[in-house]
């Protein structure tokens, strides 16, 4: 350990209050904001929030979304679609519903994929752990099938999204998944494509991750889990 | 590049790395902020650009009572966070260790790029990109590793463009703010290999998204800030946009993170409402694009993701201000840059004129800190008091009240048991004495009555000019006859 790490530890507890404040409460604030409503209230306001961060929405069902997604990559020009194929949706995935598109699923490391990830594949498709209806936002958590970079390198971003994994708040989904027993090595939120206004404030799409952001939607009349 | 930047930062290398800024004096800091004023071009830019943000950020709190509830709940959880501060951060120094991160503390700026410059050497780097930080800027990390033979590359669009361009970021999330379109229009055109002249804003970043992708892929460090530490969980979050942030801590094999020791919160939950008041007080963003919260390197069967993460805990002068209970509320900052969106001096002089990395009402407060008050002693005094900083600001920092502690700990007598570095720089035996004498006369009615009797008396013998208030105003003068004496005739 340091010496700069006790001096400063030190210097900080010389001067620490002796009694902590008092822990914040925080369900005051976010019990009136998780409306009791239902999956498509909460669709439709996820659905407004997205959609003004400039993304794509399609309803679907379980047994559609795949036949849609190979339509959805043929009407975008996407020549290869990269995808995880060791998950429940990636194992839905078969060449016959891609008319236009080369499915390639994810295998190795990405020093082995980096140059064709940022060269020739056209667009990623992951899951999605849920979304939040009030700012209109997916939750991603990467894993060894579904890599970080599918949904961050590609120029397009397919997302698949279980309607009835849709949650009020931020606040209320990470308490309703217990986050803080343990997050993967990475977790997402994601509002729409990539983009900056850092340019005299002219709002532009495609900075430097996908340009496109196209969330599936399924169960869109299903019940809350 | 308009004129007050000319001589601070026109200097730039042939890696287009900005020389660091130097403080500048009492003088030069005057008279930057002069041309400043007298910059049309300069003026209108930040006009403009502070009128849209303002705008935005109102549209975002339509409900006074949510707001109210937010920043309530978001100083709570500050000051809840500083008050456990040493414990919450060797708490997320054991969860980060355990998630396989390695941490380091840095006293000062030059400890933590030697700590940088290590790791580097021992990946023999020669490139490092970077997700957009301000205690990166703090530190002056661009100029270390240049010095060293290291590239360090902006990523964000705003810092890669003040990068091309030699300069220093002039707002702390819109760092290119000062420049008009077809400013960035014309050094594309000089700086970018194979660019010729456009004005067009999506081809613009098209060309920065072309030429930085190619970094993205081939950089063997990737360096960011860090917006929120999370102890319980070991977790680095990270706010933005573009998603530079998000390859620069995902492409390259080492990850290195650098933040103030301040930005700990205990809980996990704790981030959701700072996260929301942050991006809406900031750019009047609902949320942003991205929120990437890091809880360590890539484990054994992971595809991707960096293999080593490291995180440097700054210090810096902040436990300087942590050790006072009045300034302690300085590191409550969650760097929104509200307060200088909302700052008359900061719209009219912009944030190259301080010469300080973080301008605005929060440099005003912090940078006294990090630099001490020998070097910064007049730029609590760059501010009219209005208070429109402490009223917008998302986690309730007094930022009027600390800027007036500012000035007495500047100006007060040196004495033996400071609390600030510096303290007394600014002190003026004669201000001093004639304050002092201000005080004797305004506090006893005696006294009172025989100054204004004597003033009005001797008015013929007023000064005709006086001082900075003359410059541009009338000469103050004493009335012939006195109030008291008007209302005794009225009896």
């Amino acid at each position: 350990m340091s010496a700069s790490r006790d001096r400063i530890l030190a210097r900080l507890r010389a001067s620490q209050p002796a009694q902590p404040l008092p822990t914040p409460v925080l369900d005051a604030h976010y019990t009136p904001r998780a409306r009791n409503e239902g999956v498509r209230e909460r669709l439709a306001r996820f659905r407004t929030g997205i959609e003004s961060f400039h993304a794509e929405v399609h309803v679907s069902s379980e047994a559609g979304w795949p036949a849609l997604l190979g339509r959805l990559c043929a009407e975008k020009g996407v020549g290869t679609l990269m995808y995880g194929a060791d998950t429940p949706a990636g194992r839905q995935l078969q060449p016959s519903a891609f008319p236009a598109t080369v499915l390639r699923p994810w295998a190795g490391t990405v020093e082995e994929l980096k140059a064709d990830l940022f060269h020739r594949v056209d667009a990623g498709f992951t899951q999605t752990l849920g979304a939040i209806a009030e700012t209109g936002t997916l939750i991603v958590w990467p894993s060894e099938a579904e890599p970080r970079t599918l949904s961050l390198v590609p120029p397009i971003h397919f997302a698949l999204l279980d309607a009835r994994n849709i949650h009020p708040t931020f606040f209320d989904a990470l308490r309703a998944g217990n986050w803080a027993s343990g997050l993967p090595t990475n977790t997402l939120l994601i509002s729409g494509p990539s983009k900056t206004a850092d340019i005299q404030q002219t709002l532009a799409y495609g900075a430097h991750g996908p340009k496109e952001l196209v969330v599936i939607v399924i169960n869109a009349e299903g019940e809350v889990q | 590049m308009s004129a007050p930047h000319a001589t601070s930062a026109a200097a730039s290398s042939s890696k287009g790395d900005a020389r660091p800024i130097a403080f500048v004096s009492a003088q030069a800091l005057r008279e930057r902020m002069h041309d400043a004023v007298n910059d049309p071009h300069l003026r209108k830019s930040f006009r403009g650009a502070m009128d849209f943000l303002m705008a935005k950020r109102a549209a975002q709190f339509p409900d006074e009572a949510e707001l109210d509830s937010l920043r309530t709940l978001s100083e709570g959880i500050r000051q809840y966070s500083l008050s456990r501060l040493p414990d919450l951060l060797e708490q997320l120094e054991a969860n980060l260790t355990r998630n396989g991160v390695q941490v380091h503390w840095a006293a000062d700026a030059d400890e933590a790029n030697a700590i940088m410059l290590g790791i580097a050497r021992r990946h023999a780097a020669k490139t490092i990109v970077k997700g957009k930080s301000m205690v990166s800027e703090e530190i002056e990390f661009n100029h270390a590793m240049h010095d060293a033979g290291v590239d360090a590359l902006e990523s964000d669009m705003g810092e890669y463009i003040v990068q091309l361009a030699g300069e220093k970021p002039s707002h702390i999330i819109m760092p290119a703010i000062h420049k008009t379109k077809e400013q960035i229009a014309t050094l594309f055109a000089e700086k970018v290999p194979g660019v010729s002249y456009t004005d067009n804003v999506d081809t613009l970043i098209q060309i920065g998204r072309q030429v930085l992708r190619e970094k993205f892929e081939q950089a063997d460090i990737g360096l960011s800030g860090v917006n929120f530490a999370v102890a319980e969980t070991g977790t680095l979050c990270l706010v933005e946009n573009e998603g530079n942030g998000r390859m620069c801590t995902t492409v390259p094999r080492v990850h290195m993170a650098i933040t103030g020791i301040e930005k700990v919160v205990e809980k996990l939950e704790h981030v959701a409402p700072l996260y929301s008041i942050l991006t809406r007080s900031a750019t009047g963003q609902a949320i942003s694009t991205y929120f990437n919260m890091i809880s360590g390197p890539r484990k054994p069967g992971e595809k991707d993701g960096p293999e080593e993460v490291h995180l440097i805990l700054l210090d810096n002068g902040r436990s300087q201000a942590y050790a006072d209970e009045q300034l302690r509320k300085t590191l409550q900052c969650i760097r929104c840059g509200a307060c200088m969106n909302h700052c008359p001096v900061y719209t009219r002089i912009g944030g190259l004129a301080y010469g300080t990395t973080y301008p605005g009402p929060i440099g005003k407060i912090v940078s006294p800190h990090m630099m001490g008050l020998e070097q910064t002693h007049l730029l609590p005094t760059v501010s009219t008091l209005c208070g429109a900083c402490g009223e917008v600001c998302p986690v309730r920092i007094p930022i009027p009240e600390l800027l007036v502690r500012l000035r007495g700990e500047a100006q007060s007598k040196p004495h033996d048991n400071p609390v600030m570095v510096g303290q007394g720089a600014g002190y003026s035996p004669l201000a001093s004495f004639v304050w002092r004498t201000w005080a004797r006369i305004y506090a006893r009615p005696g006294n009172y009555r025989i100054f204004s009797w004597l003033a009005s008396r001797f008015r013929a013998l007023t000064p005709s000019r006086q001082s900075g208030w003359t410059a541009a105003r009338t000469p103050l003068t004493p009335a012939p006859r006195r109030l008291r004496d008007m209302v005794r005739d009225r009896q």
